[in-house]
């Protein structure tokens, strides 16, 4: 059926053998990691799947003559999104296999099943719609319109046409970053009091090696606490890297 | 294929943007060309690295007053080759902790990006060959500046994977300290490559080391920009590169190997390889955005006009080569809070605003000037209100700094000679973790 679907497009449309054979190959590269992402038991292996879905996408940017959008694309979702996903899941040690069984929310899975039905009900609805999902080339205007490059024409429109979004974008997303800094800086008054009252269990920064031969903080009362305290502690700290 | 595009692009300057996929067929020499072009650069690139590596050994020994290697070869040409040849039949190691798959990934994500940087770096000027013109560069995407941001982008992933999925902490940090650090100059390296964009006006390396043929050296973007962005670059990309001195990923005195510690075989050879690789294709991205490229003057001798653009780019080449050698002979390595500081406090900041003003110098002198004494004006008082928020900082609290070891404030109450442990309780605590 879906060869069928395939050869029908090329005959009603404007692709081409190689169109419709790029789009078989990343539109397979984008569901491997799709499927990836959400079957993984390992979130290391998620967020890699994920960069495989974000380069399958990149590679129909491409085959729409969006190069500009292809490497921005891989620059940002792949080169600094998702290493951040890694860097959150290996700083706060949850590179461990999870329970794929747990619910944190009651009747998710039976609204998971009913939402996804509804999308795949709607994607076949437009599939037998349109022909526009198999690799043709642009359908709202030309990405390279009067023989101008893309980027030009891209640089173009944000700048003249879209450009009070394109700041207000700018402008959120400066927000928010101001907003995540106050967010995660505490007083330091109160990092102080905390310091001086936290036992020395805090310790997950995740740097394992500087635990080494330091004296703990907080041990207040004296030097006599450091082995006993050391001694509890090196357990715990050696599971935490695991 | 991009080396395809490229061909298109000569045929018609636009054909390439129109039509990325050739759905209109190609003819088989362009095939055949296309083929060649790829395997030349290929093997060129692991011919150059052997040589690099024999290179930058010969190198320091002299620096060092040593004699370096010579027993391989005519002046221990052939030591690379020997140790590549003893890596590949050693056994192979898969730690027992480690993610199996993504350890054996790894090394190719490192490999992979270094080799797809340097096909868009064009070594040449044009050449033709039967009614056939090409450009001496494996491709020539129109966006094929931004090509290498995304590849050292995605360097990244090979460094920080190798360190997690050896399951061990040396490597986990050497990569948690790696790939922050690429992270932290890719903000610099990509504002330098925009000034030079915007100079040029294109992101395609050929249109850029076109845009600097003009007169030799004064048309050189490095004069064009004004130096500034240039040693901006050079510094970021020898943190990307974790070159020293910023190789804290590998420091070996800390980390080991850092993290390729649990890499053995042929496996490490990858990362060396793919090291070294990068080392010298950043450094024809060097030549290529600050030095014109393979621009030069040209002596009137039959077929000069071939062979001379590739001698100035690798005599180009080569002055980079030579100075990252130089860098690691005299430069000490830098702490992690340093290495931070310089690539946030001032590399980002000073680059951001080196980019406004050349920015405003292409619209007339006026804007320049205007966006010249409004940056010094906002970087006097962002210093000024830095240094008085430190010393009220030092007045009111002992907020740890990061990179300094403050002891806890009950400790200092009791004196300091206390406030160290003795070595055998340090020494038990060290058994109890292991």
């Amino acid at each position: 059926m879906t060869a069928a679907i395939v050869l029908a497009a090329v005959q009603t449309s404007r692709a081409t053998i190689p169109d419709v054979i790029t789009f078989a190959v990343a539109a397979a590269v984008i569901l491997v990691g799709a499927l990836g992402v959400v079957t993984s038991a390992n979130p290391v292996h998620s967020a890699l799947s994920l960069v495989l879905t974000l380069f399958g996408v990149a590679v129909l940017f491409i085959e729409q003559d969006a190069q500009f959008l292809a490497v921005v694309q891989v620059i940002v979702y792949a080169g600094a999104i998702v290493v951040l996903f890694l860097f959150v899941i290996m700083y706060l040690g949850v590179d461990r296999r999870e329970n794929i069984e747990a619910e944190p929310l009651r009747g998710q899975r039976p609204l998971a099943f009913v939402l996804v039905a509804i999308a795949l009900v709607g994607i076949l609805a437009m599939l037998a719609a349109a022909h526009w999902v198999t690799g043709a080339h642009a359908v709202a205007g030309s990405t390279t319109a009067g023989g101008k490059s893309n980027v030009y024409l891209l640089g173009k429109a944000v700048f003249t046409t879209y450009l009070f979004a394109f700041e207000a974008t700018a402008a959120l997303l400066v927000v928010a970053i101001v907003g995540a800094v106050m967010l995660a800086r505490r007083p330091t008054n109160e990092l102080e009091d905390e310091e001086l009252e936290s036992a020395a269990g805090d310790d997950e920064s995740g740097s394992g090696a500087d635990a080494g031969g330091l004296p703990r903080h907080g041990d207040s009362d004296g030097v006599d606490d450091v082995p006993s305290d050391a001694a509890a502690n090196a357990p715990a700290h050696g599971e935490a890297r695991s | 294929m991009p080396g395809l595009a490229m061909l298109g692009s000569l045929v018609h300057p636009l054909f390439a943007q129109g039509d990325p996929l050739f759905d209109n067929g190609v003819g088989w020499f362009v095939w055949v060309v296309v083929v060649i072009k790829v395997l030349v650069a290929f093997a060129v690139l692991l011919v150059s690295v052997l040589l690099m590596i024999w290179f930058e050994r010969k190198v320091i020994s002299d620096m060092q007053s040593r004699i370096g290697p010579n027993r391989a070869g005519p002046w221990g040409l052939l030591q690379t080759m020997a140790d590549g040849i003893k890596l590949f039949f050693k056994e192979d190691l898969l730690p027992d902790r480690a993610d199996s798959v993504v350890f054996k990934l790894a090394p190719y994500l490192s490999l992979v990006p270094a080799l797809l940087i340097f096909t868009v770096v064009p070594v040449g000027g044009v050449i033709t060959i039967s009614g056939h013109t090409f450009e001496l560069q494996v491709a020539d995407p129109p966006i094929g500046i931004l090509l290498v941001l995304a590849m050292s982008a995605i360097a990244v992933y090979g460094v920080m994977l190798a360190g997690w999925s050896s399951g061990s902490k040396y490597p986990l940090l050497g990569s948690v300290r790696a790939s922050a650090q690429m992270i932290s100059y890719e903000a610099a390296m990509g504002m330098s490559v925009v000034t030079v964009v915007l100079i040029a006006g294109t992101l395609s390396t050929r249109g850029i080391i076109e845009a600097q043929s003009h007169t030799f050296f004064t048309s050189w973007n490095l004069i064009r920009t004004g130096v500034v962005p240039f040693v901006l670059f050079l510094i970021a990309i020898t943190a990307e590169l974790q070159r020293p001195p910023f190789d804290l990923a590998e420091a070996d005195t800390e980390l080991v190997g850092g993290f390729h510690t649990e890499y053995a075989s042929i496996r490490f050879a990858l990362f060396f390889l793919a090291e070294f690789m990068n080392t010298i294709t950043m450094s024809a991205i060097v030549v290529t955005l600050f030095f014109g490229g393979p621009d030069g003057p040209i002596p009137h001798i039959p077929s000069a006009t071939i062979w001379m653009p590739i001698i100035w780019f690798l005599a180009k080449v080569m002055v980079f080569l030579f100075i990252y050698v130089w860098f690691r002979a005299a430069l000490p390595r830098l702490r992690y809070d340093q290495l931070m500081t310089i690539g946030w406090k001032y590399l980002i900041p000073l680059s951001l605003a080196w980019l406004l003003i050349v920015a405003g110098f292409l619209v007339d002198g006026w804007w320049g000037g205007g966006i010249a004494v409004a940056a010094v004006a906002l970087s006097t008082l962002l210093v000024r209100a830095f240094s008085i928020g430190k010393e009220r900082d030092s007045e009111s609290s002992n907020v740890p700094v990061l990179g300094s070891r403050v002891a806890p404030p009950g400790l200092h109450a009791l004196g300091t000679s206390s406030a160290v442990p003795p070595e055998d309780e340090r020494s038990g605590h060290d058994e109890g973790k292991s």
